[in-house]
């Protein structure tokens, strides 16, 4: 008890700044569903692709020397607009070549268009990268990697001191801000009201003069752009990328998404840190609980039982609105 | 026109069909035989019967040269170079896939049930003979009655398929209850857990032998005689995959058969006519299961040792590509597809790998290792999945129902005139 007492403070920023994470690509999972109620399987590969692109933006800049010259925060700044712009092109092009042809086919056909975009994506994303590095694992160095002390002992003597990276808090401050945004747009500007009106019911927004291809075009660039956003994040964060890193984190924002009920936005976001922290709780303290019998690598199982068990007592989520299907 | 009423000539005359695929049968395995190691050769052996297939020959005569080529012909082809292990390695690959892509079939394309971790079944099955079949068991029940003896395999195919099944409706209880596209990304996930479970299931009882894996599995062993090489285990997968066949177009046309179809289309409307939705879909999924599990058993007996990277997403893609391919609820069309994607992968791309490696190392061309061909199967895959979905959504050969008319109907007496409470029946 005293040990989990212990690495609570540590365990709690991890977990935020992990949360912070799968909240925003939960996002992007619970725009495209609202409005096309589609799994969009490729939304986790995308945002490996932002995460690898924002690597290569930071090593062709550092390889060039531009990167000395201008100030790392407008640097990091202008590493993930170059990500977001590329990430949104790249999901309005996957609407474009592989949704939008299927827009009126039987669900089980679009999901595993779906699925393929996200296996083609994948590999086309080792290519470029085992061709330019020789390896599709790809390190690059954090611009804010400094660490602090949070010194929680100072609370209370059961804590223990937590590390903070600087990069956790450009994390939980850029994920903040997107999120905020987002929710701005869509609660108050004409096009999130369009937006909604699409999401809400397709033919009517049609009669009611919204375009609904533009609408849905604008739904995959926001949100495969908020994404590549958080793939640059997450790789500043954790160093280390390779091209299977989108699937399983794709899943667990999924989850998030589930939990908090698919096509809510503020309820991607609470579902994103819930998971988050549950899932660092879990890292850190299973071997603890069970007297080591599991360790940290169930992890990913711990995640996925928390799908089911949504599934089971609330598959609305906690924020969602149960829908009965109509004839 | 020349190509047309020859066509119409070929179509008219059995003799001219038997007599061509006769000679080409004849052509290819003897080219099979005397050539040292020629994969096109074997392929279009293969290819034979897929001719068959569209031969004008009732289906009785067709399923009887079927067999006369599977179970003759072709092991005798491939006996005559040193290859001989290499070709029935693969067709035995082939058959394996066969009857998972069956199974899968069942779930995907007859209910409609888009399953993405379907290798978890098989693993499921693989395991079950895996560590019965190894002292592993030792580790968990007392008394050193590990390994079991070979003979066991034939009861661990059933036992394997059972397993699976008890999976499958395990997974299906709580995700089935819920809107399809759940579906997905449940058996999705579930596909990559029962892999990390199996990775780590070493203590605190060591069940798995974790990434370590299985190794020394018994071999087979029927009175005696004992299954060990490649060209042994073809003709067992030869026999469960007639016995597969046999059950899945039984099945299809049956009344559960029926009902998987009708939930496909719509389930509310199948749903108001009476059609139980949930047993329907668990039972689709507990019969795909137990294919996929049965095979597992053969596939762990074969290669006598197995361990969790076996069984990851890709497998779960390629099985699932060999539906899509072939056409999903289209029996033959499934059969086609998944022997053209075991070879693909076994053959085409190895072949092309290690020709593409000769070339650049002799420094005709460069190609980059990470271009290899063995290396694209994502890409391949993806690319199939996407170009079917939006242009061929009905695969290779496309599912066709069963027509009735309505005079052999009224005949039959099954469904007698609507004359009063007589013509209502369960």
């Amino acid at each position: 008890m005293n040990d989990i007492l212990h690495t609570l403070p540590q365990v709690l920023i991890d977990g935020l700044a992990l949360g912070a994470i799968y909240a925003v690509v939960a996002l992007g999972y619970t725009m495209v569903y609202g409005i096309l109620e589609l799994i969009n399987f490729a939304h986790g590969e995308i945002f490996m692709t932002g995460a690898f692109v924002g690597t290569a933006v930071l090593l062709a800049a550092q390889g060039t020397g531009l990167a000395a010259s201008l100030p790392p925060w407008l640097f990091y700044l202008l590493i993930m607009l170059i990500a977001m712009m590329f990430t949104g092109a790249l999901g309005v092009g996957i609407e474009r070549v592989a949704y939008r042809p299927l827009r009126k086919a039987p669900k089980l056909i679009s999901l595993i268009a779906a699925f393929g975009v996200s296996f083609v994506l994948q590999d086309v994303v080792r290519f470029i990268a085992e061709l330019r590095t020789g390896n599709y694992i790809v390190s690059s160095s954090s611009l804010y990697g400094e660490r602090m002390s949070l010194p929680a002992s100072s609370i209370s003597s059961l804590f223990g001191d937590a590390t903070v990276k600087t990069n956790t808090l450009i994390i939980l401050g850029a994920a903040l801000l997107l999120m905020v945004a987002l929710d701005r747009f869509v609660n108050r500007s004409k096009w999130g009201v369009a937006m909604r009106a699409v999401a809400q019911d397709r033919e009517t927004a049609s009669l009611m003069s919204i375009n609904v291809n533009k609408v849905i075009v604008l739904t995959f660039f926001i949100g495969s752009a908020l994404g590549g956003a958080t793939g640059v994040l997450f790789a500043q964060q954790y160093g280390t990328i390779d091209p299977y890193i989108g699937f399983i984190l794709g899943m667990k924002a999924f989850t998030a998404a589930v939990l908090g009920g698919i096509g809510n936005i503020r309820g991607a976001m609470f579902g994103g840190f819930v998971i988050g922290i549950l899932e660092m709780f879990a890292s850190s303290n299973l071997g603890t609980l069970t007297g080591g019998s599991f360790g940290a690598e169930y992890k990913d199982v711990f995640a996925f039982s928390i799908l089911i068990i949504v599934l089971i007592f609330k598959p609305e989520g906690l924020f969602g609105r149960a829908v009965k299907e109509k004839v | 026109m020349e190509i047309n009423s020859t066509r119409e000539r070929l179509a008219g005359s059995k003799s001219l069909q038997a007599g061509l695929l006769a000679a080409f049968v004849v052509v290819t395995s003897g080219a099979v035989y005397l050539m040292d190691k020629s994969v096109l050769a074997f392929l279009l052996l293969l290819g034979s019967l897929l001719l068959l297939y569209y031969t004008g020959f009732s289906n009785g005569i067709k399923w009887a040269s079927a067999g006369i080529l599977l179970l003759l012909v072709i092991p005798f082809a491939a006996s005559g170079g040193s290859s001989h292990e290499a070709y029935m390695e693969v067709a035995a690959q082939c058959g394996i896939y066969v009857a998972m892509a069956l199974g899968l079939n069942i779930v995907v394309g007859f209910a409609g049930l888009l399953d993405m971790g379907f290798v978890a079944f098989f693993a499921v099955g693989a395991y079950t003979y895996g560590i019965f079949a190894t002292a592993q068991a030792n580790n968990f029940i007392p008394g050193s009655l590990f390994p079991l003896p070979g003979g066991s395999f034939w009861i661990f195919i059933l036992l394997g398929g059972f397993m699976a099944g008890i999976f499958g409706i395990l997974l299906g209880l709580p995700v089935l209850r819920v809107k399809g596209d759940y579906l997905a990304i449940v058996t999705l996930g579930f596909g990559e857990i029962i892999r990390i479970i199996f990775n780590n299931m070493e203590k605190p009882i060591n069940i798995t032998n974790g990434a370590m894996g299985l190794s020394s599995i018994q071999p087979p062993d029927l009175f005696g005689f004992k299954f060990t090489f490649p060209h042994q285990f073809y003709f067992i997968v030869i026999g469960i995959l007639a016995v597969v066949i046999f059950a899945v177009r039984r099945l299809e046309h049956s009344r559960l058969g029926r009902s998987w179809k009708a939930v496909r289309e719509n389930e509310i409307a199948a749903q108001s006519m009476g059609i139980p939705l949930i047993r329907t879909k668990l039972t689709a999924f507990a019969i795909g299961a137990s294919f996929s599990g049965m095979m597992g058993v053969v596939f762990a007996a074969k290669q006598t040792f197995i361990d969790p990277t076996s069984f990851t997403l890709v497998e779960s893609t390629t099985i699932l590509v060999m539906v899509v391919l072939g056409g999903m609820g289209s029996v033959p069309g499934v059969i086609l597809g998944a022997s053209l994607v075991t070879i693909l992968n076994l053959q085409v791309l190895t072949e092309l790998t290690s020709a593409l490696n000769a070339l650049s190392n002799n420094g005709y061309i460069g190609i980059p290792t990470a271009l290899s061909p063995s290396k694209m199967q994502r890409l391949i895959f993806g690319l199939i999945l996407i170009l079917f979905a939006i242009f061929r959504p009905n695969g290779l050969i496309r599912a066709r129902n069963r027509k009735v008319s309505l005079e052999s109907v009224a005949g039959s007496g099954v469904y007698p005139a609507p004359a009063g409470r007589a013509a209502i029946r369960k």
